[in-house]
């Protein structure tokens, strides 16, 4: 179990400067995202694109403003739980809430802070009317054990470097490997393209550009999918596990569960400090709306700052709490 | 004859209904960001990058548009029921040429 401060749902830009004002407050944080590194869209979708509209920066890519990020918050200590997602919110005592993760990970905190962005990155599934019918009855999102797939027909779909990557690994494990794509040319890089290629050539891949699933079959599990090639027409091709490697794009998820005002996939707030209708519950940056309200990084770090003032008023109704400038006071981080 | 630079567009969504939009071409708009003022289901995730997929539409009426780059084209094979008239509703940047232009969203997942 962790116990901290700050429980701070989304590691993204927001929730990791909300380290900071935090720390100047002399509170911990801990962060909790589903992806397994901290940056969240910044390094998941676009980490070589410049960000212009990051104060005192003419232009910063994205995925080093994550890494100055990461810089600035070291000297608070921040901890973290990578991917998982945060799945429960309990208000155990009156300033004590538990966080339950997905892998069943738990942190105490007094404070949460939800800084999720869009929701949590989870595979893109495939818009098949019944493909939910078949989620692990031959369906996976990811592959986790490629052992599974030993002796068994698998059909993958997408064109990315996954699609190309677990193509390659698996064409040694499983019988019989088909990979689906919708063009004939590939994203991945190019060595693994090459190598799908030459599988392909010596009939180890069963290669099918032009194409797409359109359709599941099966009873009690998984047996054809329903294929549509631009020089075939529409087949049926049999399988044991079809596996569709799209991406991730984020979702809300749990967050729509917990209790708090939704407006349009976003959290309700108050202005003042951001808080949520939920007492000790704050939200930041894209996840929350209010009148005026900009998805702009830069807004999230000031929405982080001010809860933060309140979050520690929330704590210590008692202290006071003076405010002191980085210049006159520095910044004195935890010890390790 | 395009007055004002505004343009009519239709947007059919997931349902199949017909939203008849007025769009204006001297504000740099594009599709995902028209149909998202226009409170239309598209996501727009990435914000206009075409790093995302979740703008994708068909184009349904004749308008010739650019060829999609290789960034648009990588992220349509993120994409479900791609066609051949798939495009990024971010990359159709609004302009006089496109007046009575038609386009459907795609199914989301």
């Amino acid at each position: 179990m962790i116990k901290t401060d700050i429980a701070i749902i989304g590691a993204g830009p927001c929730g990791l400067f909300t380290v900071f004002e935090a720390g100047l407050l002399k509170l911990k944080c801990h962060l909790i995202d589903a992806l397994p590194q901290a940056g969240g869209q910044l390094t998941e979708i676009y980490p070589k694109k410049p960000i212009y509209d990051i104060p005192g920066y003419p232009s910063i890519l994205a995925g080093d403003l994550v890494t100055n990020l990461m810089e600035q918050i070291e000297p608070f200590k921040p901890t973290f739980t990578l991917g998982e997602r945060a799945e429960k919110i309990e208000r155990i005592e009156e300033k004590l809430f538990e966080i339950t993760t997905t892998d069943g990970s738990i942190i105490h905190a007094p404070v949460i802070a939800i800084a999720g962005g869009l929701g949590s990155f989870e595979p893109r599934k495939p818009p098949l009317p019944n493909i939910e019918q078949f989620e692990k009855k031959g369906v996976d999102y990811m592959v986790k054990d490629p052992e599974k797939y030993r002796d068994k027909k698998i059909l993958i779909a997408g064109g990315g470097d996954s699609a190309l990557d677990w193509t390659i690994e698996l064409a040694n494990v499983a019988s019989e490997v088909t990979l689906i794509h919708r063009r004939t040319s590939f994203r991945g890089a190019l060595d693994s393209v090459d190598k799908v290629m030459d599988l392909a050539a010596v009939k180890k891949v069963n290669l099918i550009t032009e194409a797409q699933a359109i359709g599941l079959v099966g009873n009690e599990k998984l047996e054809e999918v329903e294929v549509k090639s631009k020089t075939n027409g529409v087949f049926n091709q049999k399988v044991d596990y079809f596996i569709p490697l799209f991406g991730l794009s984020p979702k809300l998820g749990p967050i729509a569960d917990w209790g708090l005002s939704i407006d349009r996939s976003a959290i309700e707030v108050d202005t003042k400090d951001y808080s949520t209708g939920v007492p000790g519950i704050y939200a930041i940056g894209d996840i929350n709306t209010y009148e005026g309200k900009l998805k702009l990084i830069l807004c999230g770090f000031h929405e982080g700052t001010i809860a933060m003032q309140s979050a520690f008023k929330y704590i210590y109704p008692d202290q006071k709490l003076s405010f002191k400038y980085t210049t006159v006071a520095g910044v004195n981080g935890f010890e390790s | 004859m395009i007055e004002d630079n505004i343009i009519k567009v239709t947007v059919v969504d997931r349902e199949g209904e017909e939203h008849n939009l007025e769009a204006p071409t001297d504000m740099n708009l594009n599709m995902m960001e028209l149909c998202k003022a226009s409170e239309l289901p598209v996501e727009g995730t990435c914000g206009g990058m075409a790093l995302c997929a979740s703008c994708h539409m068909y184009v349904e009426s004749g308008h010739a548009l650019h060829e999609a780059s290789e960034d648009e084209e990588d992220m349509l094979d993120q994409a479900f029921f791609v066609e051949d008239n798939s495009r990024l509703g971010c990359q159709i940047k609004l302009h006089n040429d496109l007046d009575g232009l038609k386009v459907r969203l795609a199914p989301v997942d």
